[in-house]
């Protein structure tokens, strides 16, 4: 089911509305059809396109710009170790070494049964290193046992970490009678608190 | 300790992120307060206070905001919470553990200087931080404090929740609102693209950091006289850092500008408790992986914008990164410029190209491939992105990306140079496959 559903149409019209150009709304969107079906697939693309009117080139030239959106199914669950310069100092590279033993495939690979591993850039945990995120949520200080203590929870349902794509479990949502209305960018007009205009003249 | 823990200080209290604990605190106080002043005057306080901005360039806010070109409307609001420089650690905790602090200042903000809209663009992997911000932006919107008329009056601003989806450079400014417009993450080129004048939809926009923005709320409530009361000369207040590395107690510590001193931080038993299993230090960063590298000589340095930057590098980010006596120069220098290769824009020559050659060649180095005349190919590619390697840097780039692959080379090629010429020693010359390594 590439195409959003008819639930997340209504998200994603939602979205698209607190923006006033339409095209901001696209890596949100693009969010969206990666949790809906794992990664951003061909005819999510062309669906976002059509939304936002876009020509389908202009929706993968933006996606395929940033590295958590994949153009292809990834498994389950991906785990991302981090090798920043922290994380390098205190055994980052073994860790990631142990995890491709233990595991059994390399960096960038999935199992048979969904989980992959990775070496990713600083994951903004540094005193927390040697650090991971599983679909990006995290966890902080961990050896070798505790990785393996990790993949075992995976597998027997007892560590549940939302499947890749799945971000934030919450969303914004702004009441239409709260809403302070889009800026438009069109009309040249000073907020309603913005004092007159000659009172402004010495506020640069 | 003689001063006050400002954008940490609900950090104890594992409920602040709920709004009624943030109310119960002292929260949106100064809201109510800037909401009976004048515009200009809160814009006025926020100068007197000289706050300098936590991103990484320590520009002073009050000052930037005054760059928005009188009657061009609508301006905006963006807030940069895409932190990802490597060893930096403090706008995720205050976006999880107090958001409505760095609510509050976006509402300041946007009150002070006209802005009609915020977006708050937090990085794409930090999917915790965005349920933080979103829950507490649902819970603002619902007490009134933003959207329309907020608390009756006439002041109404949307703060928009966004969030990235994986790349660095999106944290440089010009970059962050290309993303922001849907696009690729690229720079833009500076000028005419400085976002104060020619922003976000080309209308004047202000970018400032998540912490930035959650000092907000203290200053307006308590004043800028209270606030310049504490730090140094030049830089006022207090300031996050985040200390990693070989240290005993990596942590997130607020501390007062100018009398605390990089000793303090690494060694002090308050702080990180020293260097690990007792060793000596060989090298700390100072302000992130952009930086250039300090090393025991610069150990009592107070913690202050001027005297780093005389001294040759600078606060950055806040991120100081603490490598021991053991620590392989090479593998480090390798680490921090391959972050820089991996994650350069692609944009311009210099830093695509440059960046790539130097990972390839410490690369080379390390694998045991390295050739005597390794070491001043380095120089000259990195003489290539940023001339003369300066400090602060000269650039043939867009943006500081380039130069900042250059900052790790220019520290350890120099000082550690015999830990290059080891590695290259023993390299074996018969197998001398560029990029290959
Ligand atoms: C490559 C690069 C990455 C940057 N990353 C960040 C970042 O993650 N967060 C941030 O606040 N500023 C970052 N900056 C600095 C921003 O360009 C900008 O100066 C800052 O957001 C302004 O806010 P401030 O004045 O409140 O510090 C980065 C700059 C460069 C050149
Ligand atoms: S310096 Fe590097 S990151 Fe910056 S614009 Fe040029 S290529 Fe992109
Ligand atoms: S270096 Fe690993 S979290 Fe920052």
């Amino acid at each position: 089911m590439p195409r959003l559903s008819e639930s997340n149409l209504r998200v994603a019209a939602e979205i698209i509305g607190r923006y006033p150009r339409s095209k901001s709304a696209l890596i949100p969107l693009l969010h969206l059809a990666q949790e809906q079906d794992g990664y951003v697939a061909d005819d999510a693309m062309q669906h976002l396109a059509e939304l936002l009117d876009l020509t389908p080139a202009e929706v993968l030239g933006t996606c395929s710009f940033y590295e958590m959106f994949k153009r292809e199914p990834v498994g389950d669950y991906r785990i991302n170790i981090c090798h920043g310069i922290s994380c390098h100092l205190v055994g980052a590279d073994e860790l990631i070494h142990h995890a491709e033993a233990s595991l059994g495939v390399r960096q960038g690979t999935v199992t048979n049964d969904g989980i992959s591993i990775e070496g990713v850039e600083c994951i903004a945990a540094c005193t927390e290193a040697p650090c991971l995120q599983v679909n990006y949520r995290y966890m902080n200080k961990v050896n070798n046992d505790g990785f393996d203590a990790l993949v075992e929870g995976i597998r027997d349902g007892s560590v549940s970490v939302p499947k890749h794509g799945i971000l934030a479990l919450t969303r914004q949502h702004i009441p239409e009678d709260r809403a302070a209305g889009n800026a438009l960018v069109e009309t040249n007009v000073a907020p309603a608190w913005w004092p007159e205009p000659a009172a402004e003249e010495g506020s640069s | 300790m003689p001063f006050e823990k400002i954008v940490t200080q609900r950090f104890d209290n594992v409920e602040a992120h709920k709004i009624a604990t943030y109310e119960a605190t002292g929260g949106y106080v100064a809201l109510r307060k800037a909401l009976d002043m004048t515009p200009q005057a809160v814009h006025d306080e926020v100068k007197a206070a000289s706050l300098l901005g936590r991103g990484g360039a320590g520009f002073p806010a009050g000052i930037k905001w005054g760059f928005c070109p009188p009657g061009v409307w609508p301006r905006y609001l963006v807030v940069n919470g895409d932190e990802s420089e490597p060893g930096t650690y403090k706008d995720r905790q205050l976006l999880e553990r107090d958001p409505h602090q760095v609510i509050e200042g976006c509402l300041l903000a946007c009150y002070a200087v006209g802005l009609t809209q915020c977006f708050l663009y937090i990085r794409g992997e930090m999917a915790h931080a965005q349920e933080r911000v979103a829950a507490a932006l649902n819970e603002a919107y619902a007490a009134g404090y933003v959207g329309k008329n907020i608390l009756g009056t006439d002041f109404s601003v949307d703060i928009v929740l966004h969030w990235g989806a994986g790349a660095y450079i999106v944290g440089e400014e010009t970059a962050l609102i290309e993303s922001l417009e849907g696009n690729r993450g690229m720079p833009r080129l500076k000028p005419p693209f400085f976002p104060a004048a020619v922003g976000l939809y080309g209308q004047p926009t202000i970018v400032n950091n998540v912490e930035t923005l959650a000092n907000l709320p203290w200053i307006i409530d308590r004043g800028a006289d209270a606030y310049t009361a504490m730090g140094a000369e030049n830089s006022k207040g207090t300031r996050v850092f985040a200390v990693s590395g070989h240290v005993n107690k990596p942590g997130v510590f607020e501390v007062e500008f100018g009398t605390t001193t990089f000793r303090d931080l690494i060694e002090g038993s308050d702080y990180a408790g020293g260097v690990r299993d007792g060793k000596a230090i060989k090298a700390f960063i100072p302000g992130g992986a952009s930086a250039i590298w300090f090393y025991e000589e610069h150990l009592d340095l107070p913690l202050e914008k001027v005297t780093i930057d005389k001294a040759g590098s600078m606060l950055g980010s806040g991120a100081i990164v603490v490598m021991d006596e053991d620590t392989d120069m090479v593998k480090a220098c390798h680490n921090l410029v391959r972050f820089f290769a991996r994650e350069s824009c692609g944009k311009c020559t210099p830093c695509r190209e440059g960046t790539t050659w130097l990972e390839r060649i410490l690369a080379r180095i390390m694998a045991g491939h390295g050739r005597p005349s390794d070491l001043s190919l380095l120089t000259e590619v990195c003489e290539s992105i940023s001339p003369g390697m300066l400090w602060p840097p000269r650039q043939t780039t867009i943006c500081p990306l380039g130069p900042s692959a250059v900052s790790p080379i220019a520290s350890s090629i120099v000082r550690f140079r015999d830990e290059f010429e080891d590695y290259i020693k023993l390299s074996d010359r018969r197998v001398i496959p560029v990029g290959s390594a």
